[in-house]
């Protein structure tokens, strides 16, 4: 199965767990939620045929602990939710992160707080994917808006994850989740795979925290001779606790933002339409970004010069590509499927205002709503 | 054969557990078990939660890691599928394996996955300075009991058995060379094993509940515990306030989790050749 290129009709969930295949994920843990549930079904199916393991834990706690041990264990783990599970892993993406412990997390939005409309879509979700877990910590968050953009950008997150050593998100939606539509797969041999780098040093001389220019540690297959510490208090190179150390601490949490800042480049991404001479810029992301595209298309046809500036990477932030692409509008749009998150860093990094078109009440933002907005602020 | 020392970390000590503690007299039990056993050491890997029992993998030489507050039983649930070859023992204290951690413990033990709990039952939060636990004795003192403690615990032994555990057994510090024993036993069942091991915290739960000498807390235990056999003489009302120490359970009617779900993989293996369902 999967050899060579394939055109495939399927939905985003779908091309989320084939994709997590193809970059050599082998681990899934998962509690069923709405609208994620079809990942963990998938994965029930699909992982025991490619020699991985699925385990529906009895909550989110456990299955974020779990994809966590299963990468402590050098395999690749990844594990899918939605809002309300997505609150209940935040303890132990905290500990992800501290612990440098690569693993992605899919977190197919709905509208909330609370229980709010399983069954529907929203990008409520965006800034408990910056700050959800407590203390200052480094993200990276990637937002597909259609089927292929779930399959290449899942791919993308297991890389990024093992790359920097870092938790990833995949903040998809319950449309991008949900909808299906014909994709062409690539070549799974063809698709370039990133393994997290694994120390060349023996294991006297290892030190589980010890970071080069990069500031992203080497990884030891625990066996062999490499018996070692982890824990996700303030920690010394050794990864013993040093709760009273406030130099270490200092260190630590710079290395830890750094590492982000030093993989910037390599981690965004971004994709324009009709942007070279554009009064008008869209910025959106995510299940929003295919509305804002047919929108666009819809104003240029009436002579308005409109362009689109989607985010996939949104976050770390890609503030100077922002800043690039707002620079000549005159006017910055930015449409999302809750009451206004990441418009307040387009404004930001642009430094300009931006006008909202806003809905949270689980219906699609419209074409419409933003030719609607466009020409309201023209 | 090794001491102790040897599978210390030298430079991990001196311990920061207080003085009269049993925590590390738990883990010269669990040392002793694992050189009695002959484990290769890189092939055993501790994993603990948060509290005092947490910081029993800094001290030993093995490879350790620390988790999040109750949720050591998921780590190594991902890190046992991982790393099958690995002798996988969490150590937890009540508060983190039985309160906060309770919901992962009885699932653990209903999938039967290899993994090895021991307990260290001292019947307090001890780190966060002495507040009841689940496993508190009704009527004691502790600092968020300061009247009397009116919540129940329970016997985590029972629950581990309704819950599908297949190693069952409790010792004390007490009747360390029985738990030791105990212990060994866990280590070669394969399935999903629990080892509870009541301590004495002085500082935490003796000094308010008039036991504030080691000394005190250890002759509670040996004056409440009744062997596993004996118990099964004695009465309901005979058994008050007591607690049963031994082998409590060892069954193998049940398959292991890990190989279950090797047979599960050619299984589907088969099932894809074949076209599956198409």
């Amino acid at each position: 199965m999967n050899k060579g290129k394939q055109v495939r009709f399927m939905q985003g969930n779908e091309a989320v767990v084939e994709a997590g295949i193809t970059a050599g994920v082998r681990f899934f843990a998962g509690y069923p939620i709405t609208p994620a549930s079809e990942i963990a079904e998938l994965m029930s199916i699909r992982m025991p045929q490619v020699g991985g393991t699925y385990v529906q834990m009895e909550d989110e706690l456990a299955s974020m602990a779990a994809v966590i041990g299963a990468s402590m264990g050098s395999v690749k783990a990844m594990t899918a939710t939605s809002g309300p599970g997505f609150s209940l892993m935040q303890e132990n993406l905290g500990y992800a992160s501290m612990v440098e412990i690569p693993c992605v997390i899919v977190n197919v939005m709905r509208v909330g707080p609370a229980s709010g409309m399983p069954t529907h879509p929203s990008q409520g979700d965006v800034m408990q994917s910056r700050w959800g877990t407590h203390g200052d910590h480094p993200v990276v968050v990637l937002s597909p808006s259609n089927v292929k953009e779930a399959f290449d950008l899942t791919i993308e997150a297991v890389n990024i994850s093992e790359m920097v050593r870092v938790p990833v998100v995949l903040l998809s939606d319950a449309i991008v989740g949900h909808i299906r539509e014909r994709v062409e797969l690539p070549d799974p041999a063809s698709v370039k795979l990133i393994e997290r780098k694994r120390t060349s040093l023996p294991p006297s001389e290892y030190k589980p925290f010890a970071a080069g220019d990069d500031c992203a540690p080497e990884f030891a297959d625990r066996g062999n001779g490499y018996r070692y510490h982890m824990c996700s208090n303030v920690h010394n190179e050794w990864g013993f606790p040093a709760d009273s150390g406030h130099e270490i601490a200092d260190r630590l949490m710079r290395r830890l933002h750094k590492k982000i800042e030093v993989f910037q480049d390599r981690v965004t991404y971004y994709k324009t339409f009709e942007v070279e001479d554009a009064e008008y810029m869209v910025v959106a992301y995510g299940c929003v970004a295919r509305s804002a595209k047919d929108a666009v298309k819809a104003l240029r046809s009436e002579g308005i010069k409109a362009g689109l500036l989607q985010l996939q990477t949104i976050w770390p932030f890609p503030a100077g590509i922002v800043r690039k692409f707002c620079a000549g509008a005159k006017k910055i749009i930015v449409p999302e499927m809750n009451m206004g998150q990441l418009i307040n860093e387009v404004r930001l990094a642009s430094g300009r205002d931006a006008a909202g078109v806003n809905r949270a009440d689980g219906i699609a933002v419209s074409p419409k709503q933003i030719i609607e907005k466009v020409k309201a602020v023209k | 054969m090794a001491t102790v020392r040897d599978y210390l970390r030298p430079g991990m000590l001196p311990h920061i557990w207080c003085p009269g503690c049993g925590d590390g007299t738990v883990v010269g039990a669990l040392i002793r078990a694992i050189d009695k056993l002959k484990i290769d050491r890189d092939l055993v890997t501790v994993i603990t939660g948060i509290g005092c029992s947490s910081r029993v993998n800094n001290i030993m030489d093995f490879n350790s890691f620390q988790t999040t507050h109750g949720r050591a039983v998921g780590f190594a649930t991902g890190f046992k599928i991982a790393r099958p070859e690995m002798k996988v023992i969490v150590v937890a204290g009540d508060g983190d394996g039985a309160g906060i951690g309770g919901n992962h413990l009885i699932h653990a033990a209903r999938r039967n996955i290899d993994i090895k709990v021991i307990l260290i039952n001292n019947q307090i939060f001890g780190m966060t300075g002495g507040q009841f636990s689940p496993l508190t004795p009704y009527g004691a003192i502790a600092s968020t009991a300061q009247y009397e403690n009116v919540e129940y615990p329970f016997d985590v032994c029972k629950l581990m058995e309704a819950a599908g555990a297949t190693y069952v057994a409790r010792g004390t510090v007490y009747h360390l060379s029985l738990t030791e024993k105990l212990i060994a036993r866990a280590l070669e069942h394969k399935g999903f094993s629990y080892v509870e091991v009541i301590t004495q915290c002085p500082t935490g739960y003796g000094k308010r509940n008039k036991m504030v000498d080691p000394y005190q807390l250890l002759m509670w235990q040996k004056e409440h515990a009744v062997p596993v056999e004996q118990a099964a003489k004695l009465s309901t009302k005979e058994m008050k306030d007591k607690f049963v120490i031994g082998e409590i359970l060892v069954r193998h009617d049940r398959m292991e989790f890990v190989e279950a779900n090797e047979q599960l993989k050619e299984k589907a293996r088969r099932w894809l050749k074949g076209g599956g369902g198409k």
